[in-house]
């Protein structure tokens, strides 16, 4: 420690904890540690919708009907042992309470990084010193995290609106036929660049999101450490590839709608 | 015989903790490339001295890198270009002639400016504080190896208690997290027997305390680039472990609710 200690009262709190006792978990998640463990945990149960919503979409390949029947059996989850879309329903309800948590954790996270930053704007809420601060270790991913979840919220309502509840008047949209309704969406080159702008942006956030997460989470260890980035990069770029090749593959005309 | 430096000095000059502080421009002139950044300083201050201008304020003290006491940013990076160097280590051959070099203090509420480059660093206290003591043995010597420990473990230990408490991490951390520093201070006792007696409670505190004053770790790792002693991130991730588990493991006993 400073040799040099002036007097306690000089440095006022940001916040002050109130010490009685709350249930842990409350108590857990009122820390900002806590807090980046619900992001951790949130951003792995989004991260594996994202991966199983891609490896459905890969259905279209293989044609119309393949990708038609398996969202009819999406809604069928279940079969006769619960009745229609039930099953679905909870689990997009797991989806949406993770969605909600996730952005919460990182808007009160946000908040308190502006607190201890003097001179912070609230978007980035990073400190800014006169002459620029030289980044040696933050890369692009790291600090556009907070640029690239609104983008990755705006194109989640894009999407749904787009081919969940079928509102664009300029997509010819039909209840039940995903496949009609995905090409007829994408074969518009702006939404196509749409769509390949926001998912690169889903990639980046993911790069950093899932290293991040291993720090969070206390996943340390030397016989993975060095590949914590490589795996983070590895499943950001799969997830890049996939999700490009809808659009991509819709303007090539390699999915198309027999006429 | 050693070449000499002419550099174009920018440095914060604040007179109180409320005064709002600015930049004045100083030349620096005939600076030889064999002193350290201190010592450049001091020079300053001498000629500030003779034509009746206050001297410039930082913080040093042993100037031979141990202590922890100095620290600036310069040019944008704390302690400066060099890696795993205090700014009192840090070497004037380091810059080129005609150089200018912008000089700050630690920015982070809650590092408050104290006067021009020095700030108030007692929230790192407050938090060692709130650690609290371990308990040993006293009295005479123990026999050595009485306590076994790993030889890993060790090692972890003695790199997490390198730590020097300068402030470089949080001045380089773009959210001003004290994370870095917090998980060295805890993880230094946590990784050895030493320690285990009062693991969870000094985790809890510990952690908490450090939210009252600093902000939240986004995984950057600007804070490893900047340590002077080049602290691992591997023990802000040992930390977080450690803090979900405290929360679980750390409790009353009976009627101390």
């Amino acid at each position: 420690m400073a040799a040099t200690t002036t007097s306690r009262s000089g440095v006022t709190p940001l916040r002050s904890q109130p010490r009685r006792p709350l249930p842990w978990p409350i108590q857990f998640y009122r820390s900002a540690v806590g807090k980046k463990w619900v992001m951790a945990i949130t951003g792995f149960m989004l991260l594996g919708f994202i991966i199983t919503h891609m490896l459905g979409n890969f259905k279209a390949y293989l044609g119309p009907e393949d990708l038609n029947v398996y969202g009819e059996s999406l809604r069928d989850l279940g079969g006769h042992l619960v009745p229609r879309t039930h099953l679905l329903w909870i689990m997009r309800a797991g989806l949406a309470g993770a969605f909600a948590l996730h952005i919460f954790s990182a808007y009160s996270l946000v908040h308190l990084g502006r607190k201890a930053n003097p001179k912070a704007s609230f978007v980035s809420g990073q400190k800014s010193y006169a002459d620029d601060q030289n980044f040696v270790a933050a890369n692009f991913a790291s600090r556009t995290m907070r640029w690239t979840g609104p983008i990755i919220l705006l194109y989640l309502f894009y999407h749904l609106a787009d081919l969940t509840w079928g509102w664009w008047p300029w997509v010819e949209y039909h209840r039940g036929y995903p496949y009609e309704n995905l090409v007829s969406s994408l074969d518009n080159w702006p939404i196509a660049v749409l769509y390949i702008a926001a998912n690169t942006a889903l990639a980046v956030h993911i790069y950093h999101g899932i290293w991040s997460a291993f720090q969070s989470m206390g996943v340390n260890n030397p016989r993975i450490n060095a590949a914590r980035k490589q795996i983070s990069g590895a499943i950001a770029g799969a997830i890049l590839i996939g999700n490009l090749s809808f659009p991509i593959m819709v303007q090539a005309g390699v999915l198309e709608v027999a006429s | 015989m050693s070449t000499t430096l002419n550099l174009k000095l920018k440095i914060w000059r604040q007179e109180s903790p409320e005064a709002p502080g600015r930049f004045h421009e100083f030349a620096a002139n005939d600076i030889s490339e064999d002193m350290s950044f201190l010592e450049m300083l001091d020079v300053i201050n001498e000629q500030l001295n003779e034509q009746g201008i206050d001297p410039i304020e930082f913080d040093h003290d042993c100037r031979e890198g141990i202590c922890g006491t100095c620290g600036v940013m310069i040019n944008g990076q704390a302690h400066g270009p060099e890696k795993a160097t205090t700014t009192c280590q840090l070497h004037m051959r380091k810059f080129s002639d005609g150089d200018e070099i912008v000089i700050e203090p630690w920015r982070a509420n809650g590092f408050p400016v104290v006067r021009d480059l020095v700030v108030d660093r007692s929230a790192f206290d407050t938090i060692v504080q709130a650690g609290g003591y371990i308990s040993v043995n006293t009295g005479a010597a123990p026999d050595a190896n009485l306590m076994l420990i790993p030889k890993d473990a060790s090692d972890a230990a003695m790199d997490a208690a390198e730590c020097i408490g300068c402030g470089a991490c949080v001045a380089a951390c773009p959210n001003s997290a004290a994370q870095l520093f917090t998980s060295a201070k805890i993880e230094h006792l946590n990784l050895v027997p030493q320690g285990q007696a009062e693991r969870w409670r000094r985790t809890e505190n510990m952690v908490e305390t450090m939210e009252d004053f600093f902000g939240s770790c986004t995984n950057h790792g600007e804070c490893h680039e900047a340590c002077p002693k080049e602290i691992s991130l591997d023990y802000i991730a040992y930390m977080n472990r450690d803090y979900l588990k405290s929360k679980l493991k750390n409790r009353k006993l009976a009627g101390q609710g």
